[in-house]
């Protein structure tokens, strides 16, 4: 599904190198956890797999199912089936949440060729995935994330997704600012997207996720690198032991 | 003050224009007066601290006023679909023949130049007066001059609740210039609505609203290619509502002054508007709150969104005075840079002179927001259309300003269509 190699990123700005090669890949149906001490650079992987402006790949690939990944803009990947539910979700003041998501969607289905959902075909989607996530109509209609709370924010990305039905989810901290139902209710919403032609991959500090989300592969990410990897036990060990020992194994 | 050259930039602009014939006494007396004015005042100079921002010298050469002509209906186009009395002004000269019957109830309605030409007392008590009045604090000769010699537009009486907009359409054909005056009195507890489309190269509007009446105004310029400058002069009785909005794209370069005063208690006064500029666009919104009475209520709300070298300009007062107490006067200019060349200029000012008030201002400009852009690219909305979107949200907090929903409606889908059309 996703395969990266060789990956190298310098900041464009200030020149400096926060990926230094890393090898990942993430095969359709599968679950993968990076994990990470902060700053090491989880979440400029995420960004520059998504598309985001400010980077310069010095070396190394990204494709997504066989497709080019670093050759297209962000929109281009979205409609290509990537998904970023952000570590910090953005704020967009006199943009309707409705209005929002309904011009995504049909962007997407415009770029690929299909027809675009009616109103009123949207209208019930939306709030059947809603109810899933305890998001109630009112916070539907106010303008994206503007005066939500953290972990209304974390769960309106996770509508996103499940609206969108992206093939490769790449979910940044998702859990983190979630209380204990709220992190249930994501990781239902994410278990109920699993499926054979679905990568997923998630960044997290805690394995109270990785309880809900079973991940099959976990990565330890440490200096712009892929350092360990192993399957659930990992996370476990990551737990109980703390990075020291995995970055000097490195 | 005038200096030798002013005043000769004064003379050239009024020798330019022919005196009107048939007029009432009071009107002559009124002109003559404006003269006079014109002359101590002078014309506006680039050194003119009121003039900063927007050189003087391309709305101050001397007017050749067009002549008659056909123009094509184009103009009204700006408001389709909202239903309004359209009245038609072609190269600056009212076309009643191609206009719809402007009569309806509660209002009484007439071309200025017949009513100049008679004694009707509510001419009288504004033609001229409110103009004069808003030279108080600084000198507008372009408004003088257009009392001194206008004698196109309307003459409007609101003594009920008037049911359809009064839509003043604006054509022209060939390069002429044109000269437009209108006078409105909104009585007690009337109301009314005025929409104009398309912009006269030098045109004012008075308008008096009586204790508890309501006048609402939306405009709208669009592409205008000949330097434009125009004035609205209001005076707000007690617990009277006074709203104006316009929208001012790509226009070569216009100045609009709007100077109002809440001489009531309880009086409500709001200024809007949204600029769009690209190229080498100008548009300078200058406005002027003057606080007279108790507890007025004032906003001025000022969306800039700026392509290409094109430059917005937002110069806003508050003056409150000594008597004014409770006075809550608020005052936001942004504006949004889509291009490196692009500058948008402000220039908030307060003057207070009453200890019981609460008056805030504030100003901002940048590039759209990138991790804004980001965001909505990220789920797949493509580059134009997510600028589109976050420019619309942007310049939303101005339209809203707009109390009818169908205007703003109306609005929304220019600035959507701008936004599309942009090159
Ligand atoms: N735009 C930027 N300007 C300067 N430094 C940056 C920028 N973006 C990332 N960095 C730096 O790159 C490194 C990696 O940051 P990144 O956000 O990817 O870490 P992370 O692994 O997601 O950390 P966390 O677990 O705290 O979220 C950090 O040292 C960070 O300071
Ligand atoms: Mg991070």
């Amino acid at each position: 599904m996703l395969e990266i190699k060789g990956l190298r990123v310098t900041l464009e700005e200030e020149g400096k190198e926060i990926l230094k090669g890393v090898d990942l890949t993430v095969e359709a149906g599968k679950v993968h956890a990076i994990m990470g001490p902060n700053g090491s650079g989880k979440s400029t992987l995420s960004y520059v797999l998504a598309g985001r402006e400010g980077y310069e790949v010095t070396a190394g690939s990204v494709t997504l199912e066989g497709r080019d990944v670093l050759a297209m803009e962000a929109e281009e990947r979205a409609a290509a089936g990537m998904f970023l539910a952000f570590q910090y979700p953005v704020e967009l003041p006199g943009v309707g949440n409705m209005t929002f998501l309904r011009t995504a969607m049909n962007a997407q289905r415009k770029a690929r060729g299909e027809d675009e959902i009616s109103a009123p075909e949207f209208l019930k989607l939306v709030r059947e995935k809603a109810k899933t996530l305890n998001i109630d109509n009112e916070m539907l209609k106010r303008a994206v994330n503007v005066g939500f709370s953290g972990g209304e924010k974390k769960r309106n990305e996770i509508l996103q997704m499940a609206m969108l039905e992206p093939k490769m989810c790449i979910l940044d901290e998702t859990d983190s600012g979630l209380d204990v139902d709220a992190m249930r209710l994501v990781a239902d919403g994410v278990n109920a997207l699993r499926s054979p032609d679905r990568g997923f991959l998630v960044i997290t500090h805690y394995q109270r996720l990785l309880d809900h989300i079973k991940p099959d592969v976990v990565h330890i990410m440490s200096g712009g690198r892929i350092v360990e990897t192993g399957g659930p036990e990992l996370a476990l060990r990551v737990e109980t032991e703390g990075y020291a020992d995995l970055a000097k194994s490195a | 003050m005038a200096t030798d050259a002013t005043r000769k930039a004064a003379e050239a602009l009024l020798h330019a224009l022919a005196l009107p014939e048939g007029e009432a006494g009071w009107v002559r007396e009124r002109r003559a007066a404006a003269r006079t004015r014109l002359f101590e005042a002078g014309a506006p100079m680039r050194r003119d601290e009121y003039w900063r921002f927007t050189d003087p010298a391309r709305l101050t050469a001397p007017l050749a006023l067009a002549g008659a002509g056909d123009a094509p209906a184009q103009a009204a186009a700006a408001f389709a679909g909202i239903d309004a009395v359209r009245v038609r002004m072609v190269n600056g000269r009212l076309r009643p023949d191609l206009s719809d019957p402007m009569e309806q109830a509660g209002l009484a309605i007439a071309p200025l130049g017949a009513v100049l030409r008679q004694d009707i007392s509510i001419a009288r008590e504004i033609f001229g007066r409110l103009e004069a009045a808003g030279q108080e604090k600084v000198s507008r000769p372009l408004a003088i001059l257009n009392t001194a010699a206008a004698t196109e537009g309307l003459a409007m009486q609101a003594h009920g609740a008037v049911a359809l907009p009064v839509l003043i359409a604006h054509d022209r054909i060939g390069e002429g210039a044109s000269l437009v005056r209108h006078v409105v009195r909104v009585e007690a507890g009337a109301s009314l609505t005025v929409l104009e489309a398309g912009v006269p190269t030098n045109s004012v509007m008075e308008v008096d609203v009586a204790p508890g009446g309501r006048f609402h105004h939306v405009r709208v310029q669009t592409g205008e290619r000949a330097p434009a400058a125009t004035h609205l002069f209001a005076r707000i009785g007690e617990g009277a509502e006074f709203k104006t909005f316009t929208l001012t794209a790509d226009g070569a370069l216009t100045r609009n002054e709007v100077v109002i005063d809440l001489a009531g208690d309880h009086a409500s006064g709001h200024v809007a508007g949204a600029v769009l500029g690209q190229g080498e666009a100008h548009a300078d919104n200058t406005v002027f709150v003057t606080h007279s009475a108790e507890h007025g209520e004032s906003r001025q709300v000022f969306k800039n969104v700026l392509a290409g070298r094109s430059r917005g300009i937002f110069q806003g007062k508050i003056f409150v005075r000594k008597g004014a107490q409770k006075t809550d006067g608020y005052q936001i200019s942004q504006s949004v840079l889509l291009d490196e060349g692009a500058q948008f200029l402000a220039k908030p000012e307060l003057e207070i002179y009453a200890d019981d008030v609460k008056c805030s201002h504030g100003s901002t400009t940048g590039a759209l927001d990138a991790t804004a852009l980001f965001y909505l690219r990220s789920r797949g909305v493509p580059k134009r259309v997510a600028e589109a979107m976050l420019v619309e949200a942007f310049v939303d907090e101005a339209v809203a300003e707009i109390a009818d929903q169908g205007l703003q409606d109306r609005v929304r889908a220019l600035v959507a269509d701008w936004m599309a059309g942009r090159a």
